[in-house]
């Protein structure tokens, strides 16, 4: 059994991807996905990849689609701002069947907002990447271990399916030290990429990587193709943690740092001899629908929290569909909810029902 | 000229109008790549203009970059395979206006590819628009009293401009509107190749090129408008060849 070390929450995203084998890093400097960036930057010469500090996001994120397209594992980090900027790119990805990996280590915006932690990136992460018909897979970790073993996954899946994937971090977990397991025997091969333009070797058809397709319904047949691949992963990929939920009557649904904070409120909350629980969701897309439809036979009412102004709460109102009631609690701007003010909301809602 | 198609085209027909340039850079390209026997392990990148579809006429390997950014495609893909020959094949929108970050940065990164600018002085594939290389007094579609320089801006010399770079390889200026010129064309294409195989750097040809459905002239017409109008804002020559000053010392 591998040992245990203390690890920041990017340095530790930073080292699993290198375990993963991704060798070609391409970034611009962004608070606080900082030490993320400085770590590659450090490692990569000593493991024979590539840091390369680009112009711009803008930059970075393409020249991940070109190491992509020719056969590599590749991937970029950012925060916020930045990720506005790597738009393009991600459309363009996932309209070229492209796998990356893209960090978004979320802070406050918008607009220059503040460098203090945040999740008002759900919307773009899950909804608005880009312009087009298009999913990304997203991971949202909650501890430091997770960070790297949602690389690992984020890598392989997006191989699978040929799709860009995004672990949505933020500035909590991304500063935060926890002791964690680097295990490499977890490592996946990086598989044969057929379709690569890495040359044809005299020896096959030359390979196109494009996004074109000026032929309308040459394009809907495309986008219908690449939809019921994401149905596919809908049905297979759902991913969440329940804690407490078996009997919860009040459903806390909350990700990554404000999972955290929802999951003391829902044990302070029972002590008080209230039937809370929590879903914690680990894909972000796709989103674990299942898991919240099932829930609703104990589920008086769910309850979502965020660090943003109300964003996944919309997702979960689409799955309970009215037939619950669905509240919200949320701090932003880099304001983090604390326990006390979570369990003060259960209780609002306690009285309620 | 020989007639035959080289092996790095594909013998899809090009979709071009007649008298446009870009047809003969392909062939010229893909000549050069023939007479280096590098098919089967160079990238092309193909970017938004109306040269976009390269990527059905180039045998190579080829990628299809968003407006602007096949520099930085470019640079990952050489920085994946550093062994490839890498190119990207550009208009002047692509590479002077929205790609203008990257085109720099690759060229002082030394980035150790080709680039291949056509510089037609206006926007071919969204319908003539101003370019950043359209001449002071060009008409186009929006600069329809002509270019006033004074509210539009100045054309941008690239050659001139990426010269100072010290990643610079070779920049050289070249024309394809008469026979001579595109023999002195191939052979600037052909040595930019050379230079990437040899490891020298970024290297750049661009090519002063006509498109005569949206500067509204006929064939004959724009060769000589090229002659005419643009040779003397964009001298032909070379701005920069670390081979001919390595050969002085
Ligand atoms: C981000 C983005 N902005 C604008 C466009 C529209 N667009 C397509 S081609 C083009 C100009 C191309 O001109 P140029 O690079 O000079 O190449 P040419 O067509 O003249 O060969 C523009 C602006 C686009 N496709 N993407
Ligand atoms: S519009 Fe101009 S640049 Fe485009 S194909 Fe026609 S002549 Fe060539």
């Amino acid at each position: 059994m591998p040992e245990k070390v203390l690890m920041k929450g990017n340095e530790a995203l930073a080292e699993a991807a290198i375990m993963a084998g991704c060798r070609h890093f391409f970034g611009y400097p962004i608070t606080p996905q900082t030490e993320l960036a400085a770590h590659m930057s450090k490692r990569m010469p000593k493991v024979g990849g590539v840091y390369l500090q680009a112009e711009s996001e803008v930059a970075a994120v393409n020249m991940v689609l070109g190491a992509s397209a020719a056969g590599v594992r590749a991937m970029t980090s950012s925060s916020s701002p930045g990720i506005s900027l790597k738009s393009e790119g991600l459309s363009y990805l996932a309209g070229s069947d492209l796998p990356a990996l893209i960090v978004n280590v979320q802070r406050a915006g918008p607009g220059l907002g503040g460098i203090q932690p945040s999740q008002a990136d759900y919307w773009q992460a899950t909804r608005a990447s880009g312009h087009g018909d298009f999913k990304m897979l997203v991971f949202a970790p909650s501890t430091v271990q997770e960070m790297i073993d949602l690389v690992a996954d984020a890598f392989s899946l997006g191989d699978e399916y040929r799709m860009p994937a995004m672990i949505l971090s933020d500035g909590l977990l991304g500063q935060m030290m926890e002791p964690v397991v680097m295990d490499d025997t977890k490592r996946t091969e990086v598989p044969e990429r057929p379709w690569a333009v890495s040359g044809h070797g005299n020896k096959r058809e030359h390979n196109i990587v494009n996004s074109l397709y000026i032929d309308p319904p040459n394009l809907e047949a495309i986008l219908k193709e690449r939809y019921e691949k994401y149905e596919r992963i809908k049905e297979k990929e759902q991913r969440c943690e329940e804690y407490r939920t078996d009997d919860a009557e009040i459903v806390l649904v909350a990700y990554g740092a404000s999972a955290r904070i929802s999951r003391s409120a829902v044990d302070a909350a029972r002590k008080e001899g209230i039937k809370a629980g929590l879903i914690r969701p680990i894909t972000l897309w796709p989103y674990p629908e299942k898991a919240i439809s099932s829930r609703m036979a104990t589920a008086k009412a769910f309850l979502c929290v965020e660090m943003s102004t109300g964003q996944m709460v919309d997702d979960v109102r689409l799955i309970v569909n009215g037939k619950r009631p669905v509240s919200f609690y949320g701090r932003t701007g880099g304001m983090i909810p604390t326990p006390a003010e979570v369990l003060n909301e259960i209780k609002k809602m306690n009285g309620g029902i | 000229m020989k007639f035959q198609r080289p092996h790095a085209l594909t013998d899809i027909q090009f979709h071009y109008c007649p008298g446009c340039s870009h047809g003969i850079v392909h062939r010229l390209v893909a000549e050069a790549i023939d007479e280096l026997g590098v098919e089967g392990n160079t990238t092309g990148v193909a970017s938004v203009g109306c040269s976009v579809f390269a990527y059905n006429y180039f045998n190579c390997d080829m990628v299809q970059s968003p407006h602007g950014r096949a520099q930085a495609v470019a640079t990952g893909i050489k920085r994946a395979r550093p062994g490839n020959v890498v190119f990207t094949y550009q208009g002047d929108g692509d590479l002077a206006a929205i790609g203008t970050a990257e085109t720099v940065h690759a060229a002082t990164r030394g980035e150790n590819i080709t680039v291949i600018f056509i510089n037609n002085a206006i926007y071919g594939m969204t319908g003539g628009q101003m370019a950043p290389t359209t001449l002071p007094g060009q008409v186009t579609q929006t600069t329809p009293y002509g270019r006033n320089v004074k509210e539009a801006g100045h054309p941008i010399r690239v050659c001139e401009m990426l010269s100072t770079l010290s990643g610079v390889a070779l920049a050289e200026r070249v024309s394809v509107d008469s026979v001579k010129n595109v023999k002195a064309a191939k052979k600037a294409i052909k040595k930019a190749f050379e230079y990437q195989v040899e490891g020298k750097g970024y290297t750049i040809i661009e090519v002063l090129s006509s498109c005569p459905t949206n500067w509204g002239l006929s064939m004959q017409d724009s060769l000589v408008w090229i002659r005419e109008n643009m040779m003397s804002y964009y001298p032909l020559g070379v701005y920069r060849d670390i081979g001919a000053e390595e050969g002085k010392e």
